[in-house]
């Protein structure tokens, strides 16, 4: 735990990044609060997210980091008692302005989960083609391609082509956990959001999917929420560090974890608390 | 120390003896019941039992007439009662779905003859006349609430992580609740409806007051009709021995088709095991 003063020296920190509309950017938070009923978990929060980058979210239990990716694609808004303020830009556009469709933006800006969950009563390719069959993509002549492509890019098809009529909860978990990469990539999103997408896979099953987050950015944003320190640095190329519910810093990987300039982010690198 | 053990293992076994004996307590007028109506309804069986009308000594128009309200109440009652557990189990997030939940909770355990009466007071009345579609509503005001009430459990069963990955797709709720929801609880589902079938096959008093009976086959939705649980109570008040052995017969019949129902939902529960 921290002492006082540590979380005083929190309250002080002036934003890191000041809400100015970053032209570059593929998604940016801004001034992000978000109250569970009287409960504010996040306090003005700032972050830009670059195109073809992975971005990673560290910080201990109960920051808020899942919270805040969440607010990404308006997933956050299912939680019952839940407030927002603050404007989350896609392609400089608000996505919590009244004119935007919350469907749309889950099918600009894809969602992997912590535990796999591909859908049981429906086989492997259902499974990828059910992001285009759900949002009623009329029936497309190329959903054997698209399929095809959508696992290649998950590098799952070289196992699974054999099997694509079994059910999706058939295969192992690392396998599910890219079958559910698979079925966000079908939707061609912009931007893929995965929250702590390792957390219930053994090591061999989470270093694929470490690979694969490191080829994704080729195409897609990424931004990645993981309490591994390692994996953040190993996987992405900038990373923001979250506290009780404020961003700390934020900077390039490399520069957070060799160079913190907060005191508390470099605290919780070295594991003086966590 | 010996003497405190053996009085230990004295209360063990006279507390499984208790167990014991009340399970036989409850199971033998079950199992008494079963083999009286065996006993005698079984030499009652032949086709011209199971395919005639009354007046040739069967109780064909009573089978035909329970099958029909059967299909009849399904019709009515399914589609509602699972629309319902529906908007309970998925919005159901509110004051106004809370109270509905403990009024459905009370329907399931209502007095079946109430049901009737009322069926009889705004219908039968309404439309002057003694019909199958009364018995019909009646009996689907019985089997909404359970139909309800289980559609809502299962839906409840269905992780909600598959919601949420349905809907960070892209799909909105109704979609979510039809392709992702209701095929992941399907088996619960088949079960609770099969049940409440079930349930309902053997319900007499509502039927006293809406369908009547009848001697014959069946004559139109609006007119009375014949039902096996009818058939039962009719004709095991007779004073005639050769109408109470009809009674018996049919009685072993109502058995049989709520047994074959059971065996039904046996299978669909069994396939819940495979996936």
């Amino acid at each position: 735990m921290m002492t006082t003063q540590e979380q005083n020296i929190s309250k002080t920190i002036p934003n890191q990044y000041p809400p100015i509309i970053d032209a570059a950017a593929k998604m940016q938070a801004i001034n992000v609060d978000v109250w569970f009923g009287q409960k504010q978990v996040l306090k003005s929060v700032n972050l830009t997210v670059k195109p073809n980058t992975v971005t990673a979210i560290i910080g201990p239990s109960g920051c808020g980091k899942s919270t805040f990716l969440r607010c990404f694609n308006r997933m956050h808004e299912l939680v019952p008692n839940a407030k927002m303020a603050g404007q989350i830009l896609l392609d400089g556009e608000n996505i919590y302005s009244r004119q935007i469709d919350p469907v749309q933006i889950r099918r600009r800006v894809g969602m992997v989960f912590q535990k796999p969950n591909p859908f049981p009563t429906m086989s492997i390719y259902d499974n990828v083609a059910a992001g285009l069959k759900l949002t009623g993509v009329k029936k497309d002549k190329n959903l054997d391609e698209i399929v095809r492509h959508s696992l290649e890019r998950a590098t799952l098809w070289e196992e699974v082509k054999e099997d694509l009529k079994k059910p999706g909860t058939s295969i192992s978990g690392g396998q599910q956990q890219r079958l559910c990469i698979a079925r966000a990539i079908a939707l061609q999103p912009e931007v893929i959001l995965m929250d702590e997408p390792c957390s219930a896979l053994d090591p061999i099953a989470t270093a694929k999917i470490e690979k694969l987050v490191t080829e994704l950015k080729q195409d897609y944003a990424v931004v990645i929420v993981t309490h591994n320190m390692q994996q953040a640095s190993r996987v992405s190329d900038y990373t923001a560090f979250m506290y009780l519910g404020e961003l700390i810093e934020v900077g390039e990987t490399r520069q957070i974890f060799e160079n913190p300039k907060n005191k508390l982010t470099e605290k919780y690198i070295t594991g003086e608390f966590g | 120390m010996m003497n405190r053990y053996g009085f230990r293992k004295f209360k063990n076994r006279l507390f499984f003896i208790i167990c014991a004996l009340c399970v036989v307590v409850a199971v033998i007028p079950l199992v008494s019941i079963l083999f009286e109506v065996v006993i005698r309804g079984a030499p009652q069986l032949s086709l011209n039992f199971l395919t005639a009308p009354a007046a040739k000594g069967g109780i064909g128009q009573a089978i035909q007439g329970t099958l029909i309200l059967i299909g009849l109440t399904s019709i009515i009652g399914i589609p509602i009662g699972v629309l319902s557990g529906v908007y309970l189990s998925e919005f159901g997030n509110n004051r106004y779905a809370q109270s509905l939940r403990t009024i459905n909770n009370i329907l399931t355990q209502f007095p079946s003859i109430i049901v009737g009466i009322t069926a009889y007071g705004i219908i039968v009345l309404a439309l002057g006349a003694f019909s199958a579609i009364a018995g019909a509503i009646a009996l689907a005001f019985i089997l909404i609430p359970i139909v309800t009430r289980t559609t809502e459990e299962s839906l409840k069963l269905v992780p909600n992580n598959l919601r949420e990955a349905s809907l960070a797709l892209g799909a909105h709720n109704w979609r979510t609740t039809l392709s992702v929801v209701l095929p992941a609880a399907k088996n619960g589902l088949v079960t609770g409806v099969l049940l409440a079938v079930a349930r309902i096959a053997g319900e007499t008093a509502p039927l006293i007051m809406t369908i009547l009976g009848s001697r014959y086959f069946f004559q139109g939705f609006n007119q009375p009709m014949a039902a096996l649980p009818l058939e039962i109570w009719r004709d095991s008040l007779q004073p005639y021995p050769d109408l109470q052995a009809k009674a018996w017969g049919a009685a072993l019949i109502l058995i049989l088709m709520v047994l074959i129902i059971n065996v039904a939902v046996r299978l669909a529960s069994r396939s819940r095991m495979k996936t």
